[in-house]
């Protein structure tokens, strides 16, 4: 847990200094919304568009974050420095996932406010916030790994969106799914809500142990 | 240095590849505890691949492996804390402090009272003035201190050092030369270009070629400076 505790409060202290990732998930939410805003030409959206919107952005928006989540590892030799001490590989993967969760949720702190400002919308917002919050893990843990994997490559940022996307499908139709029916038309239904949310804690899971089993070999070179 | 019986580090027939280009070849040899290990050669002989070996951060492409009893790779995650590496890069993060920075690695090492070793430590190596000051304004003399203070924070048994004059004055120098000497107990595993120095310091030469093989390995004693130098332009030791 020290060295989980230990590489959390490094990397939220750069952020804080260095506001590199989250005001650039935050602008690019509200830049895209207001492109969808005029795109669309629609002061309001409901259902399956709401939800597409909103998800998609945030989820574009989230790859910032993730090409950067490792930049300082490789770039400053903070790899080696964690691989030089007596902890478990897992330590990095737990304290960047949690890193990613935070930063997502920091960035629906401004996303979804400003969704509902656009677009209308905000009964069924409560609800969606834990939809949201169950997406925020299952993106945050594929992010780290796909980010372990493509941030020796020079080509990282295009590899990590191109290995990623592919293999969060499956989560942003449960995530659609559950949202779907919350920003419905004539407010919020809470059918189906159990069956999505349950679809989406598996996923997070799968890849929380797939992780938790792989990370160490990750590491190594 | 007085060594005990147990070797500290144990090499047979270690070879390393990049892309089917091998970068050190066939090296065997015995460092005992409390020895000190010098490896001399030109530019490009893999010197800084064979202490990346040694510190758990490369594997060997062939050969066997051995370093305060365990067998690397498989075991490298008994003696990870044991070692201390300072190599071409400080391993220090440019947007926190020398502080913040040897705070992150005591508590990876999980160092008892480490506000008290870290004090200690950037007095010794004359840094402690400009502990609170970020990584990214140092020079690079400051930087390579502070990197001496992160590789010896942890009190390691083994301390592998790549050129650890590299960037110091004369007087800086002196002042390292202090912390990263022999000491009880502690085996040490020295890059230089420094022919003269790394021979004095030595109780076992490791002299490479600029292809990657062995060009001497053996006591200190058995080769001399001239002999040191001359690999450098491609000779080999008998």
């Amino acid at each position: 847990m020290r060295a989980f505790r230990a590489i959390l409060a490094k990397d939220l202290r750069t952020e804080l200094r260095t506001l590199e990732s989250v005001p650039a998930m935050a602008l690019f939410a509200v830049t895209t919304f207001v492109l969808f805003r005029f795109g669309l030409d629609r002061k309001e959206l409901e259902g399956s568009l709401a939800a597409g919107v909103l998800l998609a952005t945030v989820l574009f928006a989230s790859l910032l974050a993730i090409n950067r989540v490792f930049v300082a590892e490789r770039e400053q030799g903070g790899f080696d420095a964690i691989r030089l001490a007596p902890v478990d590989g897992t330590a990095l993967f737990a304290a960047k996932v949690t890193v990613l969760v935070i930063y997502l949720t920091a960035l629906e702190l401004v996303a979804v406010p400003m969704f509902a400002f656009f677009f209308g919308g905000t009964e069924g917002m409560f609800v969606l916030v834990g939809v949201l919050l169950l997406a925020n893990v299952g993106v945050a843990t594929l992010g780290t790994i796909v980010s372990s994997i493509a941030v020796n490559s020079r080509a990282r940022d295009l590899i990590a969106p191109l290995l990623l996307l592919p293999l969060l499908i499956p989560l942003m139709i449960a995530a659609a799914g559950a949202a779907e029916p919350l920003l419905a038309e004539g407010g919020p239904s809470y059918d189906d809500l159990g069956k999505w949310t349950a679809v989406l804690a598996l996923y997070d899971l799968v890849f929380i142990a797939l992780g938790y089993a792989v990370y160490d070999f990750l590491l190594e070179d | 240095m007085e060594a005990s019986a147990q070797p500290a580090i144990s090499l047979r027939d270690v070879r390393r590849d990049y892309r089917d280009f091998p970068v050190i070849r066939d090296v065997t040899l015995d460092v005992a505890a409390g020895q000190t290990l010098s490896v001399l050669g030109p530019n490009g002989a893999g010197k800084s691949t064979l202490l990346r070996i040694l510190a758990t951060l490369l594997r060997p492409t062939a050969g066997q492996v051995e370093v305060l009893g365990s067998a690397l790779p498989n075991q490298a995650w008994k003696v990870r804390g044991r070692i201390g590496y300072l190599g071409h890069e400080p391993l220090l993060y440019r947007e926190l402090t020398i502080r913040e920075n040897l705070e992150f690695n005591a508590r990876l090492h999980g160092v008892e009272d480490p506000a008290g070793r870290i004090a200690e430590l950037v007095e010794r190596a004359g840094i402690a003035r400009r502990a609170d000051e970020y990584v990214r304004n140092l020079s690079a003399g400051m930087l390579q201190r502070a990197a001496i203070c992160r590789a010896l924070l942890h009190d390691p048994e083994l301390l592998l050092l790549d050129e650890p004059r590299s960037h110091l004055d004369v007087a800086a120098a002196g002042e390292v030369e202090e912390m990263l000497g022999p000491a009880p107990g502690r085996t040490r595993v020295l890059i230089t270009h420094d022919v003269e120095q790394g021979l004095e310091a030595a109780d076992v030469v490791l002299a490479l070629a600029a292809d990657g093989a062995v060009a001497y390995s053996g006591p200190a004693g058995g080769i001399s400076s001239a002999e040191a130098r001359a690999v450098y332009g491609g000779g080999v030791v008998r």
